[in-house]
């Protein structure tokens, strides 16, 4: 299966994915300039965590105009998967590749923590590795990952499956005081409707390595590689 | 000709104009006069200091770039190599608490990647006063924030430092950041501009008026007229600076720079005397071809500002297009602005004219040296506060103290001590930065008395399993009260706190902050500050490889009395982790482990306490005095503890004594600890919370105590004791005839401490 990581002027956790997708599960990996445009040799495509092209005006907006996000389009229609991670995530909802958005956080500030996020019952190609309903532990590192959408979305999104992750306690309860950022119904990750490109504000490419004792996130990729 | 206001406004003496006029031959122009300015600043040339600098230790085999270069070098072996180096931007952060942090984030980082080496983390060592005061809640808020700023979007882990609150820094914050970077390039890039004729390349960001003039600014008193100071700080922004650095490292990388010099303190004046002498040669640049960010400006201004993400190389000449291409790639400027020669001078064009021409090592090497006269006697505050023993505080009991005709309980006190602001957990501090990006950070904030980075090149990615630990330590109470005591404290804390996760420490980087130089009290402070820095890093084979000089820390009050700062040399020091599997928290790790105090027969005492400032409300004493013999072998027997397997948790004994060290050991592992006494007691609040230099905690497996045991006596003989026992959820200690002293449940202890510096910012405390 072949990944490739967008690297746009800002991004910064390109190199971290790439870490885990070449080096410890041994996949082709290549990285993709944010001018490329051809992303036919690739399998998966993820945009990474970072502050594309600094950020300063909403998380994602500049980045949406860049030349491959058009050609991210075309490969996710395709049906072939994209993953967003952090950023990633901000600009696939700046793309409309997935609904809502993410603003700023409850508290106002960043917050870089290990939370835990209870994963969705029903089996998906992004989550068959894990226990449906287990509760893993993954970093966040954000400033704006506070999900928002209407209630009709997120009627949408609860009806058809889509929200992967949810953060709760160490037991899996879900509510307000295990909300680190204000996300509306605790959304930590979430798919489009037919399953192929996922969202999410955790990074499971800081918890995929046995050497830093967090591995709560390489059964994600691990998924990847059996769907 | 100048009027003597003129002169004094770019920060110069009338000594020093006459000194520029006999060097040049003639009358400076205003824009030469500003150039002398800023680099005759002490911020730029050390004039008051480099005479005591002269005595720190410079090398050793592990240093491969000593003083003198962006940042300093140190082998780590594998043929891994670590550039690091601590900067202050105290002065900014005072009138501008978040670009004035943000931007030195951006100056220590920009000192790391110029020599060719990635950024992998950052640390910090923060001061400020009391958080009871709004101003200082302000200050403190807005520089986490700056740096968090900074840092986050830069994408390098911010992992580690020191943050303490004292009413000496209320008017003068310090912000002191530190930055590490692993060798990219197979040659370290220096400064030196080298090869007549080759072709001197701006590259980065455009050159504005913000900043002007920022280093004179940096090494004068802070007034209240300081806040119209506020152009004197630059605008950082981390997303061209994080262009920057992949856009130098690729360009290091084609072999086709000679040299690199970041454009910090007094900008182009500075990058281009300096590597004009360093390289013992000429350079001409013509202002005309620098990006300019806004039109009109004169040559004062190019040269002064201190416009961020900026820097300038020697390339080989026919290669400075491969160069600007590279650049432009990352969105930013490459320009070719000038050319080195022979002549040893700075040559500066503008408009088609010659509007600067100085000899480059006026400006930079040859500069003013002032010997300031050290009094023989200490200063009274010194000597009034030796006078002060342990008989003036009212007798004790294994109960507690008497205060003021009202009992204090040792709970109550260990309580009152874990929520003072230095001690307390800086959770809502380091939450803000973004401490694990690059996905290399072994120990996350908090968890253990040292950061702990994996070294992973980002190039080939080939399993290592080596590491670096890094930490930044003072105590400036005990600084104040005997700098040369204080002094070697802050390097063997340093050195402890590395050995404590198991590193073998290496090197140091120190950020000298003090009071005015002129004033006789503040030279005594910091000469026998350097003496101690450098017999403590003698002693302790950790050389000093640069740093950084803060001097005038003081602020006027509004009765135009100066205030100095606490004197505060922050010590930052690496260390070698050879197994980044085999290092050390400061938790406890299993119930029923044994616990036991290394260097017990240090002496401890209440003199610079914390619970003696806390409780007491009294500064005074002699702080604890360092004997590196037992320091050497307490700190080696810990790492050797560590790395065969016995030791499970190590924990330095610092501010607050034994028993505050216990707290943090228990909160941070979520276990209790029970400790029996044999012995009678003299005096049970300097037993308890009384500070000893050289005393590390350490938790062992129960089963593997006998061999730990003959390890020890073999190694410590009798400098140790097995004072007690891992349990679940209490801390206790118990008298020799089975009473309480102290029993608290740990979650009391840890919600006391978890929410202390948080409980200042709710809407309570703001109104």
């Amino acid at each position: 299966m072949k990944f490739g990581i967008v690297v746009f002027p800002g991004s910064n956790c390109d190199r971290d994915v790439a870490y885990v997708t070449r080096d410890v599960i041994g996949q082709p990996t290549r990285m993709i300039w944010h001018q490329d445009t051809d992303l036919s040799d690739l399998d998966v495509v993820i945009v990474p965590g970072g502050f594309s092209y600094g950020d300063y005006l909403r998380c994602g907006a500049i980045a949406r105009f860049s030349p491959v996000m058009n050609s991210v389009i075309n490969h996710a229609q395709q049906g072939k998967w994209v993953l967003g991670i952090c950023n990633g995530f901000q600009i696939l909802t700046e793309v409309g590749l997935l609904p809502g958005a993410l603003t700023r956080n409850r508290d106002l500030h960043f917050i870089c923590d290990r939370v835990p996020l209870k994963i969705t019952p029903h089996r998906t190609p992004w989550t068959s590795q894990y226990d449906p309903d287990q509760v893993i532990t993954l970093p966040i590192a954000h400033g704006e990952g506070r999900y928002h959408a209407d209630a009709d979305t997120l009627k949408a999104l609860a009806d058809h499956d889509q929200i992967l992750f949810r953060y709760c306690d160490h037991e899996g309860a879900i509510d307000d005081t295990t909300n680190p950022n204000g996300s509306a119904s605790n959304i930590a990750g979430i798919t489009n409707p037919q399953g192929n490109i996922l969202g999410m504000m955790p990074h499971p490419e800081r918890a995929a390595d046995p050497v830093l004792n967090a591995t709560d996130g390489l059964g994600l990729f691990k998924s990847l590689l059996a769907a | 000709m100048f009027t003597p206001a003129e002169i004094a406004a770019e920060g110069l003496k009338p000594s020093e104009y006459e000194e520029i006029v006999q060097r040049l031959g003639r009358h400076p122009n205003k824009a030469e006069l500003g150039m002398f300015g800023v680099m005759w600043s002490e911020h730029c040339c050390y004039k008051n200091s480099r005479s005591l600098l002269s005595q720190f230790p410079t090398t050793g085999p592990q240093v491969l770039v000593g003083p003198g270069e962006n940042a300093g070098v140190v082998d780590l072996g594998d043929g891994l190599r670590l550039a690091f180096k601590i900067e202050s931007h105290n002065h900014p952060s005072a009138i501008e608490p978040f670009q004035g942090a943000a931007t030195g984030v951006g100056g220590i980082l920009r000192d790391i990647f110029t020599m060719g080496a990635r950024p992998i983390a950052i640390l910090n060592s923060l001061r400020f006063g009391s958080l009871d005061s709004p101003r200082t809640r302000r200050i403190f808020s807005g520089v986490v924030e700056g740096i968090a700023h900074y840092g986050n979007c830069v994408g390098v882990p911010t992992v580690g430092g020191e943050i303490y609150f004292d009413p000496a820094y209320s008017g003068n914050p310090l912000v002191n950041a530190m930055a590490l970077g692993v060798m990219e390039t197979d040659a370290i890039v220096k400064s030196g501009a080298a090869g007549v004729g080759n072709p001197v390349l701006y590259v980065g960001s455009t050159t504005g008026r913000d900043g002007m003039g920022g280093a004179s600014f940096a090494s004068a008193e802070l007034s209240d007229a300081s806040m119209d100071d506020r152009p004197a700080v630059q605008v950082g922004d981390p997303f061209l600076e994080k262009s920057l650095i992949e856009a130098c490292l690729e360009a290091f990388k084609t072999g086709a720079v000679v040299a690199a010099q970041d454009m910090g303190a007094a900008g182009i004046t500075c990058s281009t005397s300096e590597m004009a002498a360093n390289g013992g040669v000429g350079v001409e640049l013509d202002l005309d071809r620098i990006p300019a960010r806004e039109p009109g400006m004169v040559p004062y201004e190019y040269l002064l500002s201190e416009s961020q993400e900026r820097m300038l190389f020697v390339a080989q000449k026919g290669r400075e297009q491969e160069l600007i291409d590279i650049f432009e790639r990352w969105g930013l400027h490459g320009v070719v602005a000038g050319q080195v020669i022979e002549e040893p001078i700075v040559r500066i064009f503008h408009q088609g004219s010659i509007a600067a021409e100085i000899p480059a090592t006026a400006l930079a090497d040859n500069t003013p040296i002032y010997h300031h006269e050290l009094i023989s006697e200490p200063p009274d505050y010194a000597k009034t506060a030796w006078a002060w023993t342990v008989d003036q505080l009212p007798d004790c009991t294994h109960e507690g103290i008497e205060i003021n005709g009202e009992m204090m309980g040792w709970n109550e006190v260990l309580m009152r001590l874990l929520a003072v602001p230095s001690l307390a957990s800086k959770h809502w501090v380091y939450q803000q930065y973004d401490h694990q990006v690059q996905n290399n950070t072994v120990i996350l904030p908090g968890g253990a008395d040292a950061a702990v980075v994996r070294l992973r090149s980002q190039l080939h990615s080939e399993p290592t399993r080596r590491g670096v630990a890094a930490t930044t330590d003072c105590n400036p109470r005990y600084v104040y009260l005997n700098p040369y005591e204080g002094a070697k404290a802050a390097v063997a804390e340093a050195a402890r706190n590395l050995s404590c996760v198991g590193a073998e420490p290496l090197a140091i980087t120190n950020n000298l902050n003090f009071g005015s130089p002129e004033k006789p009290t503040g030279y005594w402070q910091l000469a026998h500050a350097c003496r101690g820095i450098a017999e403590a890093c003698r002693e302790l084979n950790t050389p000093v490889t640069g740093g950084n000089v803060s001097l005038y820390n003081e602020t006027f009050d509004s009765n135009g009395k100066p205030t100095a700062i606490y004197p505060t040399p922050v010590i930052g020091m690496v260390g070698r982790v050879d197994d980044v599997t085999q290092v050390c928290g400061q938790g406890w790790k299993h119930e029923g482990d044994r616990i036991y105090l290394l260097g017990s027969q240090a002496p401890r005492t209440l003199g610079g306490s914390e619970y003696l400032a806390t409780i007491h409300h009294t500064v005074a004493g002699q702080p604890p005095v360092v004997d590196f013999e037992r320091e050497r072998a307490v700190q080696a027997a810990c790492r050797d503890g560590i790395r065969r397997g016995w030791v499970r948790s190590a924990h330095d004994c610092a501010e607050g004594g034994l028993v505050v060290a216990l707290a943090e050991c228990c909160i941070s592992g979520h276990f209790g600890a029970v400790m029996r006494l044999e012995h009678p007691v003299q005096r049970w609040d300097e037993f308890l919370f009384g500070e000893a230099a050289g005393q590390i905690l350490v938790s062992v497996q129960a089963s593997k105590h006998e061999e730990w045991e003959e390890f020890l006596r073999s190694r410590l003989d009798q400098n140790w004791s097995m004072i007690g026992l891992v349990t679940l959820a209490t801390l206790q200690i118990l008298t020799p005839d089975n009473t309480y002293a102290l029993a608290i449940p740990i979650q009391r202890l840890r919600d006391r401490w978890l929410n202390s510096i948080q409980s200042y910012f709710t809407p309570a405390a703001a109104e």
